[in-house]
C-alpha cells in the first residue's frame, strides 16, 4: 500500500509532468457495508481517534435513503469515506487507498472507485453463495482473480467477532452487529492509534446497555490485536501530523454548527431564538440538535408541515425573536408562499436550505447544488431574499450567524445554503472565544412618538416592534402596504415605490460584504469562481495545477444575493472564467446575467462531490487553452 | 392595570374603514369581539389578532390591537409560533370555512390537537365570498354555485366535528344574528385554557344570504335550534316541549309528553365529559330532522401546549444550568493542538 498516494496525486494516464510527492502525506479510507452494519458509526469514531492524533480531516458519508434495506443488496450499500492527512484537508479525496468492504455488494459498487494498486480489506466471512448472489456476482471476487490490481487482505470480521464474543451472553444477532468495532480495532491498530479512549467511549455510548458496551470493547480490543498480531500487514502506517493552527479543536459536522451558530446568534443578540421545522434528509439533525438546548433561549418547534415550520418562526419572528426554519429543496418549494409573506412584513428571518439531489424527492441522501436559482428568484412577485451559502462543514457555524445579522439588521428574510455533503460531513472546528464573535445588536422600538410601521433608517429596514409593547400597536400583512403607516394601499405609485425599496434595501446590503479574498494571481488568465460546498475541492485542484504550472486563482463566494461589490472588477482581470458546480451551471447564470460576461460552466450532477482530478483536469485544459 | 380597566370598545376600533359588505354578518362578530375585549383585563397592546385570507381575515385590520392579515389558511401556526415566542400574549385567529377547513385544513387540526392557547373563531357562511360565490367545504349537497351549476356533489363536513375529533378541549357554535348568544360564548372561549374553537353562522349577504334562516328566523328558530346548557337536559321548542333521546346510539326527537315520554328520558348536556363521544353525537345533528345546537359543545381541562413548553425549558434549567457558549461550544470530545 502506497501511503504516499493522497488523493492529491494525478493518475499516471494523464499527460501531466509528475508533482513532487510528500512521503506519508495522506490517507484515503472508505468504509462500506451493509446500512445496518454501523458503516457510519465506524467511520465517524474513527475520524475522531484520527483527528486527536492531530491530523486533519474531511468526511463523506454517502448512504441510501432506505433505512435499513434488504441485507447484502446492492442499493443497501452505505460508505463512510475519511481523509486525513499531514497538511490541510479540503476534501474527503477523490479515490480510496483504502477499502473495507463488509460484503459483496459493498466491494463490488466501490471498487472501481478504489485507487489501482489500493488496498482491499474484506469481511470474507460476509462472501458466501448467498451474499455473493443477492450483490449479482457470478463468481466471488476474492478468489477469482478479480482484485488482481489491488493488495487484498482477506479476514473473516464474521466469525473472528463471534469467536471473540463465544463467551458473552449477547444473542447471535446482537453479535453480529459488534463487527464493526472489529473492523473499527483492526484500522486503528493499523493506523498506529491508542485503544483506551476509545474504549471509554464506548462505555459511555452504551452505559445503559453494559452488556452490549462490553461486547464491543471486546470486538475492538479483538480487531486491534489481530491486526497487531498476525503477519498479514507487513507494516503498520503512520501519517504524520498536521501543521494545523494551534487551539482546541473539535469534530464537528455542518449540520451541528448550523445549529451552533444559530444559538451563538440568540446569544450574541440577546434574542431568544425559534425554530420551526419539519423532518427532512438531510436537513433534520439541525433540529435534532436544538431540540436539545432548551437550557439556552432556544424554542424548537416540530411543525405539521414544511409551511407550518416557515409560518410558526414567522409567527415568532412577529412576536420579536430570532426565527428559523429548516429544509431541504421540496420543502423549499413548499415555503415558498411563506417567504412571499416575510419579505412583505419585512421581518427577520433565516431559511436554511441543506439541498439534495432534485427535482421532487429526487435524491434525498445525495448531494447537490441546484437550489441556487430557486433560493435567489423562487418566488411569485419581485420578491428579492439576500442569499448566502456555506463552504465547509465548520463555515456552517459563521454562515449561521452572517445570516441572522443580514436578517436583524435589515429586517429581512434571507436564505442560508448548505447542502447533504457538508451537513452531514465532519471536519475538526476550531473552537472560537465567544468574545470574539461578531457582536449582533438588536433594538426593538418603544418610542410611540412618530412611529410608523413602515418608515425606515438607514438601511432601509422598518422598525422592530415587539406585541406587548404599549401604543405601538399596528397590522402587518401580506397585502401591499402604505409606504410609511404600513396600512393596506392600492395605489398605484405606491406599489411602484414599495417594490423599488424592497429590491433597494437588499441590493443595498452589498454595502455589508466585505472585500472578497482571491487566491493566487490578482489577474491573468484563469479565475476559478466556486460558491458552497465545492470549495474544498476547488482549492485542492488549484494547488495541484499551481504545482504544475499553471497560473490560475480561485475566488470563493459567500454572499449569493446581492454579489460581492467587488467581483465585477476581479471578473474583468482574467481572460477565462471557470465556475464548477453541482448544477447544471446556476450561478454561471446569474454571473452571466449580472456581469454580462461569458463563463464556463463545469457541471456535475451525480449526487457525488466533485473530485479533485475533476476540477484539475478542467483547469488544465483551460490553461493550456488560455496559454495558446 | 388601573389602564386596563378604564378600556372601552372603543379602544379597540381602528381608523380603518371597514370594507366588509353592508349587512354581512361580520359587523356583528367585530362589535362583539371588540366589545369583549376591555371586558378581559388584559392590556391592549397583550392581544394580537392573525388572520389568513378571505373575507373574515380582514377582521385584524379593524381591531386597535397587534395583528397580521397573513396567506391563505396559515393563521393558526404563525399564531402557534407567536404564542410560544410570547405566551403571555392573548392570540386570537380569526378564520373562514375555506380558510380554516380547505387550504388550512392541516393547521386547524394540529392547532386543535395540541391544544396551544389560540382561540379560533371561525366565521361560517358556507361560501367562498372573497372569490365571488364558490361552494366552500360546508356548503350543503346539491348547492348551485358558480362552480357547481348542476349543484355540488361534494359532500360538506361540520367544523364542530372535525375539531372534536381532532381532539379539541373547547368547542362551540354561536350565530352572528344572536348578540347575547355570541358575547357569551366569546367570554367562555377567552378564558379557556388552550386553544379554543368557535364556529359562527355567518350569513353572507351577496352569494349565500338565508343560509341560517332557519335557525336565525325568530318564528322558526325555537323549534330548529338547540341551546346547549351544561348539566341541562336537551330540551328545545316554542314550547320547551321537544326533546332528544336515544334510541341505542340513534338520537331522537321526541316531543315531552306524548307516547309516555318525560323529562326522565331525555339526554343531559355534560360539556366537562372527559370522552368527547356526546359532543360528536351532538356535533352530528343537522336541521330539519334534528334541530341545530348551538353553545359550547365541549370544555374540559387539559394542560396547554405552552404551559409544557414551558415548563420542558424551566427543567433543562433546572438541570443544566443556564447555558454558556463556551462550555457549549467545548463539549463532546475536544483536543488541543499546541
Amino acid at each position: 500500500m502506497s501511503v504516499s498516494a493522497g488523493a492529491a496525486e494525478v493518475e499516471p494516464k494523464r499527460s501531466m509532468p509528475p508533482r513532487p510527492v510528500e512521503e506519508l502525506d495522506s490517507v484515503v479510507i472508505r468504509f462500506v457495508g451493509d446500512s445496518g452494519d454501523g458503516m457510519q458509526l465506524t467511520g465517524s469514531e474513527f475520524s475522531r481517534a484520527i483527528a486527536k492524533a492531530g491530523h486533519d480531516f474531511a468526511t463523506h458519508p454517502d448512504y441510501p435513503s432506505e433505512i435499513r434495506a434488504p441485507t447484502g443488496t446492492l442499493f443497501g450499500v452505505s460508505g463512510y469515506q475519511i481523509q486525513f492527512a499531514s497538511r490541510q484537508v479540503f476534501t474527503s479525496g477523490d479515490a480510496p487507498d483504502v477499502l473495507v468492504a463488509m460484503n459483496p455488494a459493498a466491494l463490488k459498487t466501490n471498487l472501481s472507485d478504489v485507487k489501482p494498486g489500493g488496498t482491499i480489506i474484506a469481511n470474507s466471512g460476509a462472501f458466501t453463495d448467498n451474499n455473493l448472489a443477492k450483490a449479482n456476482c457470478k463468481s466471488n471476487p476474492l478468489t477469482d482473480g478479480s482484485l488482481a490490481g489491488y493488495r487484498v487482505y482477506q479476514i473473516d470480521i464474521s466469525a473472528l467477532t463471534a469467536q471473540a464474543l463465544k463467551e458473552s451472553r449477547l444473542s447471535k444477532k446482537e453479535v453480529g452487529r459488534c463487527k464493526n468495532y472489529y473492523a473499527l480495532g483492526l484500522m486503528l491498530s493499523l493506523y498506529s492509534r491508542p485503544l483506551d479512549k476509545e474504549e471509554g467511549d464506548i462505555r459511555q455510548k452504551f452505559a445503559k446497555i453494559p452488556d452490549v458496551a462490553e461486547a464491543n470493547v471486546i470486538a475492538l480490543r479483538a480487531g486491534y490485536a489481530y491486526a497487531d498480531a498476525t503477519e498479514m500487514f507487513i507494516t503498520s502506517y503512520r501519517v504524520r501530523t498536521a501543521d494545523i493552527q494551534p487551539g482546541t479543536y473539535r469534530s464537528l459536522t455542518g449540520n451541528h454548527a448550523t445549529a451552533l451558530g444559530c444559538v451563538a446568534a440568540s446569544e450574541l443578540s440577546g434574542v431568544p431564538v425559534f425554530l420551526g421545522s419539519y423532518p427532512i434528509t438531510p436537513a433534520t439533525d439541525i433540529l435534532h440538535e436544538m431540540s436539545a438546548l432548551k437550557h439556552f433561549n432556544v424554542t424548537t418547534f416540530q411543525a405539521e408541515d414544511e409551511i407550518a415550520g416557515i409560518c410558526s418562526a414567522i409567527g415568532a419572528a412577529y412576536g420579536g425573536v430570532l426565527g428559523m426554519t429548516t429544509t431541504s429543496g421540496p420543502g423549499m418549494a413548499l415555503k415558498t408562499e411563506a417567504l412571499g409573506l416575510a419579505v412583505m412584513l419585512e421581518l427577520p428571518l433565516v431559511i436554511v436550505n441543506v439541498q439534495r439531489g432534485g427535482p421532487s424527492t429526487g435524491l434525498p441522501t445525495k448531494i447537490e447544488q441546484s437550489d441556487l436559482l430557486q433560493a435567489v428568484y423562487g418566488r411569485n412577485g419581485e420578491c428579492p431574499i439576500p442569499v448566502i451559502a456555506a463552504n465547509s462543514p465548520a463555515d456552517c457555524f459563521d454562515c449561521a450567524i452572517e445570516a441572522f445579522r443580514i436578517a436583524v439588521k435589515y429586517m429581512t428574510p434571507v436564505i442560508l445554503l448548505t447542502d447533504g455533503g457538508i451537513g452531514n460531513a465532519a471536519e475538526p472546528w476550531r473552537i472560537p472565544d465567544p468574545a470574539s464573535l461578531p457582536k449582533m445588536e438588536v433594538k426593538f422600538r418603544t418610542d410611540p412618538e412618530g412611529f410608523l410601521a413602515y418608515a425606515r433608517d438607514g438601511n432601509l429596514a422598518r422598525p422592530w416592534v415587539r406585541p406587548g409593547t404599549k401604543d405601538l400597536e399596528h397590522r402587518l400583512g401580506g397585502l401591499e402596504k402604505d409606504f410609511l403607516t404600513g396600512n393596506i394601499s392600492h395605489d398605484p405609485m405606491n406599489h411602484q415605490r414599495m417594490v423599488e425599496v424592497r429590491a433597494a434595501k437588499v441590493a443595498g446590503i452589498v454595502a455589508d460584504i466585505p472585500p472578497l479574498q482571491v487566491e493566487g494571481p490578482a489577474e491573468g488568465g484563469l479565475l476559478i469562481v466556486g460558491w458552497g460546498s465545492t470549495y474544498g475541492s476547488i482549492v485542492q485542484a488549484r494547488e495541484q495545477a499551481v504545482a504544475s504550472g499553471c497560473s490560475v486563482a480561485h475566488v470563493h463566494l459567500r454572499h449569493l444575493n446581492p454579489m460581492p461589490p467587488d467581483l465585477g472588477t476581479i471578473l474583468q482581470r482574467y481572460k477565462t472564467i471557470l465556475v464548477p458546480e453541482m448544477n447544471l451551471g446556476q450561478l454561471s447564470r446569474l454571473l452571466r446575467e449580472h456581469y454580462l460576461r461569458e463563463v464556463v460552466s463545469l457541471s456535475k450532477v451525480q449526487g457525488r462531490p466533485f473530485k479533485v482530478s475533476e476540477i484539475h483536469d478542467r483547469i488544465i485544459e483551460l490553461c493550456n487553452e488560455v496559454s495558446k | 392595570m388601573n389602564a386596563v380597566v378604564m378600556l372601552t370598545k372603543k379602544d379597540f376600533e381602528t381608523d380603518q374603514d371597514v370594507r366588509w359588505c353592508p349587512g354581512c354578518g361580520d359587523y356583528a362578530v367585530l362589535s362583539q369581539v371588540q366589545k369583549l375585549m376591555p371586558s378581559l383585563g388584559i392590556p391592549r397592546e397583550n392581544f394580537a389578532f392573525i388572520s389568513g385570507i378571505g373575507c373574515s381575515s380582514r377582521f385584524p385590520y379593524y381591531m386597535e390591537t397587534y395583528g397580521m392579515h397573513s396567506i391563505h389558511g396559515r393563521a393558526p401556526v404563525i399564531a402557534s409560533g407567536l404564542k410560544l415566542a410570547r405566551p403571555e400574549l392573548s392570540v386570537w385567529v380569526v378564520t373562514g370555512d375555506g380558510d380554516a377547513l380547505a387550504i388550512g385544513g392541516n393547521h386547524f387540526i394540529h392547532a386543535m390537537r395540541r391544544n396551544i392557547g389560540l382561540k379560533i373563531i371561525l366565521l361560517n357562511n358556507r361560501i367562498y365570498g372573497l372569490t365571488k360565490g364558490q361552494y366552500s367545504p360546508t356548503s350543503q349537497l346539491g348547492m348551485k354555485t358558480k362552480t357547481t351549476p348542476q349543484g355540488s356533489i361534494d359532500r360538506p363536513f361540520s367544523p364542530v366535528a372535525m375539531a372534536l375529533g381532532a381532539g379539541a378541549t373547547f368547542v362551540a357554535r354561536t350565530v352572528d344574528s344572536d348578540l347575547a348568544h355570541m358575547a357569551g360564548v366569546l367570554k367562555r372561549a377567552a378564558e379557556h385554557q388552550g386553544t379554543a374553537f368557535v364556529e359562527i353562522f355567518q350569513n353572507c349577504i351577496v352569494f349565500n344570504d338565508g343560509a341560517f334562516d332557519a335557525i336565525t328566523d325568530k318564528s322558526l328558530r325555537d323549534d330548529a335550534r338547540l341551546m346547549l346548557e351544561h348539566g341541562k337536559p336537551l330540551i328545545y321548542g316554542k314550547d320547551r316541549n321537544r326533546a332528544i333521546r336515544l334510541r341505542g346510539l340513534e338520537p331522537e326527537a321526541v316531543t315531552l309528553g306524548e307516547d309516555g315520554v318525560t323529562e326522565a328520558d331525555v339526554v343531559h348536556h355534560d360539556e366537562k365529559a372527559e370522552h368527547s363521544g356526546l359532543a360528536f353525537f351532538l356535533s352530528q345533528f343537522d336541521a330539519p330532522k334534528l334541530p341545530v345546537p348551538l353553545g359550547v359543545f365541549r370544555a374540559v381541562n387539559a394542560p396547554a401546549y405552552e404551559e409544557m413548553n414551558g415548563l420542558q425549558h424551566k427543567d433543562a434549567l433546572e438541570r443544566r444550568g443556564r447555558g454558556d457558549l463556551t462550555s457549549l461550544f467545548n463539549s463532546g470530545d475536544t483536543w488541543t493542538i499546541k
